[in-house]
């Protein structure tokens, strides 16, 4: 039993699913968190209507924020060329969401400090730039990710990236950042509803349904170019050992179109993800206009799940792959760290993510119930 | 390997970014554990005054939090952003201590300073308790996450080379978690952070007894602060000279160039308490020199040498050339010859790997480096002799400076007459001190593991990723830019707070600051018991 979960093959594909976990957890929990920054300007006009909606979410972001922190680290641990070559990569794409996280923290701290209108106005921009922006920019990594972006290796395995920004801020990635944007502010709207009342619900009830309807019909419409083969995929030619060393030299790749449907012909019954992912965003509009809250938040829940499930199993066994140098192309089998580690994260994640489960819902549950309007005025002092 | 403008730039950004992070995260580990004691006195006893006074350092306290998660949140992902070739190279066993402070530490702490601060109506005081305790748990776990992580690359133990993978593996994280460097340097960090927080409890205290307000909240806080501070900077001097003993075993270098020491003393060595280090010359001038303490500091006694900078010197050529054995097997194994000879070859020598790629700074294959160039390069492992000596002298002139001002604190809250005001106005202007000790003190050890940002593994210069110029001066600025902006937010909002006061902040439904809950008398007169609630 226990070779069978620490052996090199079933640790990479566990941490594999790892990696989809964390993004889950990530989406889900400090998801709604983006999605209400962003929506603010729209859902809540006057002060005591945005301090209702950030109260919403104020004890919580920043356990919430965790789970991002957490996948920086998981990543460098468990998929350290990952780590290395997207984050360098990327590098003024993510300073701009650094910069929009960094003020997201400080917003919600200092935004109820002083009374000014104008001090308060200033940190309401800043949490919707902390909020839209995050919530574009991962969902633009995603795209890129799924096409691939120019690298490679030297012989050292020292990682070159060819790109620039602008390469990143294609059509096709903004596209996803575009559906990643919606998803998020369906999910963001569904919170609201769920955990306000009245005009700031009902105007989050609103734009939430349209979110959710254009996730739907957007996150389709990806499928179709997909299908038609305006995105091409990244096909193995060559043996790739599934226990062998990570170096992402020693396989060959080539470009070819259609091949991130491969899966999806090979298992059939993968299609129940994408199938969800467009079935599910309609059902929390449905749920949004029938007031069905708990329902909305949780269908809302495994809608994003559903999303970012297709981008793994589409890609499998891809993680990022090179357009310059495909053979170099980073995936599950040959850009994880060694079996001890790998072993090792895996016994901290089993011993700590149940606990860190537990404590959380804890939390949750000692602040269940709404905030409204005469709750913030009246608690005034220990609300933000 | 990277342009050496592009090195410097990414160490530049590296040291602002890490050390403005470092100006929250002390006063956040010593704040946390004051707030958690002044609760405790509070469920114990409960007088509501202690729950004022958790209250008010709360408010204080969690404004300095949120700058310490923001400005973390840079060091999380910086090292794959300007650090890429580190993070292939090292990411297999660095990575783990900072995914596990993520989930055993930060999450903690992080989930529960929400209901610290929104918390106060919702639970029972004794579970409240238990909130701020595990908050506080969780900001000193983080601390030893990450101090595993730096100990890492100041002594790497417990990890080899794997040819296959061009990385370093971990093979015993056991020993990773247990370095000595990494335990010695842990219990000096955190206690260099108490210290920050009982400095700044005791002056912000003492200033409020000297304009004659809320003096039973400052009196019972300046007398918490005392004593903690007094155990803590204690603590700081005593562990911070274990730390100084752990550096004879695996950092000579460093611990050299502290001293100013070039060459080997007969034992016991004299410690140089004043002079003027000189690069060029290789000495140190008007050196004042106390016989015996170096050496028993350094070594716990009086018969072992500790080497000075010239053997260091004579030792890592000997290490390079070592080193180029290994590199050359390296080489013919990447090249296929993966047989069993060439494999002896290179692990007879990889401990020495890391010392041949210093000769990368002037060839691009160390096996052609001449004997001027390798010997130029084992001069290149000293670091920065001259900042080094002044940066810790005043590391630890601050260290008993503190332990001073805490015992005659102690001593004079012991007699129970009132604080004399020269007491006051010193702990008052001593507020800004823990902080120039714990940068300095970063600076050491940091600037002291130069030129590696693996000791003995992998050269800094090797490190950095292959950005462009243009990139890191955007983000340097950025970063300068909104880093600045913030530090002025938050010295603006703390004395603000710190000038409202604490009847104000505590009491007043309509103050728009976070933490504390219903209102009910002032401060000053609530010091009697109140009924459970």
């Amino acid at each position: 039993m226990i070779d069978l979960i620490f052996n090199y093959e079933s640790l990479r594909l566990i941490w594999w699913v790892l990696l989809g976990v964390l993004l889950m957890g990530f989406a889900v929990t400090d998801g709604f968190d983006l999605g209400i920054g962003a929506l603010l300007p729209f859902v809540a006009k006057t002060d005591i209507e945005r301090r209702v909606a950030i109260n919403t979410i104020g004890p919580v972001w920043e356990g919430n924020q965790v789970w991002f922190i957490l996948g920086g680290g998981a990543i460098f641990a468990a998929w350290p060329a990952l780590y290395a070559l997207s984050f360098s990569g990327f590098y003024l794409a993510m300073f701009l969401v650094l910069m929009a996280l960094i003020l997201r923290p400080v917003a919600f701290k200092y935004r109820s400090k002083l009374e000014s209108p104008t001090w308060r106005r200033n940190w309401d921009w800043a949490l919707f730039v902390g909020g839209a922006v995050p919530a574009l920019i991962f969902g633009v990594a995603v795209g890129n990710a799924m096409m691939g972006v120019p690298y490679h290796f030297t012989n050292d395995l020292r990682p070159i990236y060819e790109g620039t920004l602008f390469g990143l801020l294609n059509p096709a990635a903004l596209f996803c950042g575009i559906v990643s944007l919606t998803m998020l502010v369906m999910h963001g709207a569904a919170w609201l509803t769920f955990k306000s009342a009245g005009a700031v619900a009902e105007r989050a009830r609103s734009y939430g349904s349209l979110a959710a309807l254009l996730t739907s019909v957007l996150f389709a419409l990806g499928g179709a170019f997909v299908y038609l083969g305006a995105f091409s995929g990244y096909e193995l030619v060559s043996e790739l050992p599934t226990d062998g060393p990570s170096n992402p030299l020693r396989k060959e790749v080539i470009v070819s179109t259609g091949a991130w449907l491969a899966n999806y012909k090979a298992t059939p019954i993968l299609i129940l993800a994408p199938a969800l992912g467009i079935v599910l965003p309609l059902f929390v509009a449905f749920g949004f206009i029938k007031r069905w809250e708990g329902v909305t938040l949780i269908s809302s829940k495994l809608a994003i799940i559903s999303i970012i499930s297709t981008v793994g199993l589409s890609m499998f066994p891809f993680i990022l792959p090179s357009t310059t140098n495909p053979s170099h192309s980073l995936t599950v089998f040959d850009a994880s760290s060694s079996q001890a580690t790998l072993r090792n994260m895996l016994i901290a994640t089993a011993i700590f993510l149940p606990i860190v489960l537990v404590y959380t819902a804890w939390v949750y549950k000692v602040l269940w119930g709404k905030v409204t309007e005469d709750q913030v005025k009246k608690s005034g002092s220990s609300a933000y | 390997m990277p342009d050496s403008l592009l090195v410097d730039l990414s160490r530049l950004q590296f040291a602002l970014t890490a050390m403005y992070h470092f100006l929250f995260v002390p006063l956040t580990l010593g704040l946390s554990i004051l707030i958690a004691m002044m609760e405790t006195v509070y469920v114990m006893t409960r007088r509501k005054i202690w729950r004022d006074m958790t209250k008010f350092w709360g408010v204080l306290f969690g404004i300095n939090f949120a700058l310490g998660v923001a400005t973390g949140i840079t060091m999380e992902f910086q090292f794959g952003m300007n650090w890429a070739y580190y993070s292939h190279y090292v990411g297999d066993v660095f990575g783990a201590p900072l995914a596990i402070e993520g989930l055993m530490a930060f999450f903690l702490e992080a989930t529960f300073v929400g209901l610290f601060f929104f918390g106060w109506d919702k639970l029972k005081p004794v579970t409240h308790l238990a909130v701020t305790w595990l908050m506080a748990l969780g900001t000193n776990f983080s601390a030893l996450w990450i101090l595993i992580a730096n100990g890492w690359m100041q002594n790497p133990v417990g990890a080899e080379f794997n040819p296959e993978t061009m990385r370093m593996e971990v093979t015993d994280f056991v020993a990773v978690m247990l370095n000595p460097i990494a335990q010695a340097k842990f219990v000096h960090t955190v206690s260099a952070g108490y210290v920050t927080g009982a400095a700044f409890v005791l002056g912000v205290s003492a200033f409020y007894l000297l304009r004659g307000q809320y003096q039973a909240l400052a009196k019972r806080s300046f007398a918490i602060a005392s004593a903690f501070g007094l155990a803590s900077a204690l603590s700081v001097v005593v562990l911070g000279d274990e730390s100084g003993y752990s550096l004879t075993d695996h950092q000579k270098m460093k611990l050299a160039s502290i001293e100013g020491m070039w060459h080997t003393e007969d034992a016991p060595a004299s410690f140089t308490a004043i002079g003027i280090p000189d690069m060029e010359a290789r000495e140190t001038h008007y050196a004042i020199e106390i016989p015996w303490v170096m050496g028993l500091i350094g070594t716990r006694s009086i018969d072992e040498t500790i080497p000075g900078i010239f053997d260091l010197v004579d030792r890592a050529e000997g290490h390079i050339r070592n080193g180029l054995l290994a590199y050359d097997a390296l080489e013919e194994i990447k090249a296929g010859a993966d047989d069993r000879t060439t494999r002896a070859r290179f692990d007879h020598a990889q401990g020495d790997l890391g010392y041949a790629l210093l000769l990368k700074r002037y060839v691009d294959d160390p096996r052609t480096a001449n004997d001027d160039q390798i010997r130029q390069a084992a001069w290149d492992t000293v670091p920065g002799v001259p900042s080094l000596f002044f940066s810790f002298r005043v590391m630890v002139l601050i260290g008993f400076f503190f332990i001073l001002l805490f015992a005659l604190a102690v001593w004079h809250t012991a007699k129970e007459a009132d604080l004399p005001k020269w007491l006051l106005r010193a702990a008052v202007l001593a507020i800004p001190l823990p902080w120039i000790g714990v940068e300095v003190g970063w600076f050491v050890a940091e600037f002291g593991r130069q030129p590696w940002v693996i000791e003995g593994v992998l050269p800094t210069f090797l490190a950095a990723s292959n950005l462009t110029i243009t990139d890191i001066v955007i983000t340097i600025a950025g970063f300068t830019l909104i880093y600045g902006v913030l530090a002025v937010i938050e010295v603006k909002l703390m004395l603000h707070a710190i000038r409202k006061g604490p009847d104000q902040i505590v009491n007043d439904p309509s103050s728009a600051l976070p933490g504390f809950g219903t209102p009910s008398g002032t401060a000053e007169d609530a010091s009697k018991p109140v009924p459970a609630e």
